[in-house]
């Protein structure tokens, strides 16, 4: 199985033909993603040429790429002054998944894309995330396909490359992914790690957890003591910003302790007294998850 | 990105918020002529980003001209020390002078954003004046907190409610509930982050004022706010950061001696946090982002070589879409650009790792594979030197 996407995916890009749009939906194609259709207002009509020659249809609306080529989910790569615009129009669609890859957006425009989205019976992922991928099944976003393999482990994380190194390693050691989240780096997103654990708890192919968080919130602790409550299997945690300064936005914007609340050691207290394995280095994520599965 | 005092409160003003009379002064002469205004009685207060001026003595209440004269040279140009400007403190190079307020009761008023909740939240106070941390963890009982609903937003109830909790009468109730308004007017209209009003005042008078106002803006939305964010006060920004900036680099200034380029916020603190396992102190933290482009890492370079501490630095570059081969090159332009006179420990991986390390190994340079190989050779090297 899988969470969120799989080969059931039908996929509207909202602004594929723009630089990032038309470069990742190329890259989304070639690892199998059914893409049906994209979305640049006024380029309706027109089509998107992707590898072998394969043709996408452009529309000026995401509505109509819903009612005429049948998309469920979208993946949003719009600039940051019209990207909850594009969130709201893709839930305002009906679309169901929604995935906004777009870092820099306003915080107060997220409370209410956030409402909308609930509203709407959709699910958001992000925004500043890198996609989601379900190895072997499909990719939205810019997970590059190379490090992932199809295997039991799921993968939740607010990073990028970070996630990168983490998955891997689990792949060079032979152990596969389910799915891999980027839930992304900022303060109001649409998935939350509670989120994803509860779908992965669901899949029953997924037989152990990586969560890979960081400083700033406290999506991580109420997030283990879910875990601890909720999930019998392997859990494993890595929190970045163990020497981060207070008061600092460390690149994601929600990467920030304020005051004395959000940080790392506080996570990783968390973790631990949920019974989550915490890696102190990057490089102990996948020696854990084979030491917790008994591989 | 935040706002001085004086900024705050002009801006508070602008959508109808009570503020005290006052205005910046540049010489003793402008403080005195403005306290004559009110009979010579004042207040002369230090505009730095940092609080906890008062107790290291940046405000001062006058009586007369003189005393707003000789409080206006002391605190120009004094070096203030509070628990939030760090043990070098921060330079007074701003002040505000401001009519004295005969102060009955103090409270604490703020508007932040809710993380959990994903809404806007107000969080008030009869226990105005202390630090709310500090009221948060002794006593939190003590705070109330209601959240807006994103689509509704701010209704009278929501004031009357909180108002009558700080136990204020129903006169009072009116005026408070008025300036809530016009203070979540503002936080919506200039997309800020945090608005902290600490302390609002009621006067003798029977007025509610805001007798000191700190406001952050959401950085994220600035693009929309290019008013607002000519305000960013050099002056309180470390140099090399502002630089940075103007570059599009998101670098952060440390102490240590092991400078670090990384492509990814997460890898980047997870590379800082790495580079303390083997104890060393990294020197910054720096996110590159996608970009291969030479001038970018030049500028990145530059930068961190302008600092006198750095004796090492290290890339960690793991390229997704990013290619190494494009990574590599970048790093060999820049290094024919500037003249670099620490080591650099590059570690690159990812697509067309092959190739890059090839290029890098034409240049003199070598590449290690593993994170921690590069940071334990990055500490090694640190720690010759």
């Amino acid at each position: 199985m899988a969470i969120f996407v799989d080969k059931s995916t039908r996929l509207v890009v909202q602004g594929i033909t723009g630089r990032d749009g038309s470069f990742h939906t190329r890259q989304m194609m070639e690892y199998g993603t059914q893409v049906v259709a994209g979305v640049t207002p006024g380029k309706g009509g027109q089509f998107f040429e992707g590898p072998d020659g394969k043709k996408v249809p452009i529309f000026n609306t995401v509505e109509d790429a819903v009612n005429e080529a049948g998309a469920n989910t979208s993946a949003i790569y719009v600039p940051p002054a019209f990207a909850s615009g594009a969130i709201l129009e893709a839930a305002g669609a009906g679309v169901k998944f929604i995935v906004c890859i777009t870092e820099g957006l306003p915080v107060q425009d997220m409370t209410r894309a956030l409402k909308y989205v609930k509203d709407r019976g959709a699910r958001l992922l992000g925004p500043n995330c890198p996609g989601i991928i379900s190895p072997g099944k499909a990719k939205v976003g810019i997970l590059p396909a190379q490090i992932v393999t199809p295997g039991p482990v799921g993968v939740i994380s607010r990073s990028g490359t970070l996630t990168y190194e983490a998955v891997i390693q689990l792949t060079n050691a032979g152990i596969g992914q389910t799915t891999c989240v980027g839930i992304g780096g900022d303060p109001l997103i649409g998935t939350n790690f509670i989120d994803a654990l509860s779908a992965f708890k669901d899949d029953a192919d997924t037989e152990a957890i990586v969560m890979i968080g960081e400083i700033g919130g406290t999506d991580e602790q109420e997030a283990a003591a879910w875990v601890k409550a909720n999930l019998n299997i392997p859990v494993v945690g890595f929190i970045a910003g163990q020497t981060a300064p207070p008061g600092r936005r460390m690149g994601h914007a929600g990467a920030i302790i304020s005051g004395s609340a959000g940080t790392a050691e506080e996570k990783m207290k968390a973790f631990q007294e949920n019974g989550i394995a915490v890696a102190a280095r990057p490089v102990e994520i996948a020696t854990l998850i084979q030491e917790r599965m008994g591989l | 990105m935040k706002l001085h005092e004086f900024q705050a409160k002009a801006l508070l003003k602008k959508y109808g918020v009570p503020v005290p009379e006052g205005q910046r002064v540049e010489t003793p002469m402008e403080a005195s002529q403005l306290v004559d205004q009110w009979g010579g009685k004042g207040v002369v207060k230090a505009q730095i980003y940092a609080g906890g001026r008062g107790k290291a003595g940046g405000v001062k209440v006058v009586s007369s001209k003189a005393e707003a004269e000789a409080a206006f040279d002391d605190i120009m140009d004094k070096v203030l020390v509070t628990p939030q400007t760090g043990p070098e403190g921060r330079r007074v190079g701003k002040i505000l002078v401001e009519q004295a307020l005969d102060i009955k009761d103090e409270y604490y008023l703020s508007i932040l954003v809710d993380r959990a909740q994903a809404r806007l939240a107000i969080l008030a106070s009869a226990e105005g004046g202390t630090e709310i941390e500090e009221v948060a963890a002794t006593s939190p009982d003590k705070i109330i907190t209601l959240t807006l609903d994103p689509v509704v937003g701010y209704t009278s109830a929501v004031g009357r409610e909180i108002g009558f909790a700080l136990g204020l009468d129903g006169a009072l109730v009116r005026q408070f509930d008025a300036l809530l308004k016009s203070l979540i007017a503002a936080f919506t209209a200039v997309d800020a982050s945090l608005v902290e009003i600490n302390p609002l005042v009621v006067t003798g008078e029977g007025k509610i004022v805001a007798a000191d106002a700190k406001v952050t803006l959401d950085d994220n939305a600035l693009f929309r706010h290019k008013d607002l964010a000519e305000l960013d006060d050099q002056d309180e920004a470390d140099p090399l950061e502002w630089e940075a900036r103007k570059h599009g680099l998101n670098y952060i200034r440390l102490d240590g001696t092991i400078g670090a380029m990384v492509n990814g916020a997460g890898l980047a603190m997870a590379t800082m946090d790495l580079v303390k396992y083997y104890g060393g102190e990294p020197a910054n933290f720096l996110d590159i982002g996608g970009s291969s482009n030479p001038d970018k890492v030049v500028a990145a370079l530059e930068i961190i070589t302008s600092d006198p501490n750095v004796k090492v630095i290290l890339f960690n570059i793991f390229g997704g879409i990013t290619r190494c081969d494009d990574v590599a090159n970048g790093i060999v332009e820049a290094t024919k650009r500037i003249d670099i006179t620490v080591p650099l420990v590059i570690r690159l991986t990812g697509t067309n790792e092959k190739e890059g390390v090839e290029i890098l190994k034409g240049a003199g340079m070598s590449a290690a594979t593993s994170m921690d190989e590069v940071v334990e050779r990055a500490v090694a090297l640190a720690n010759q030197a």
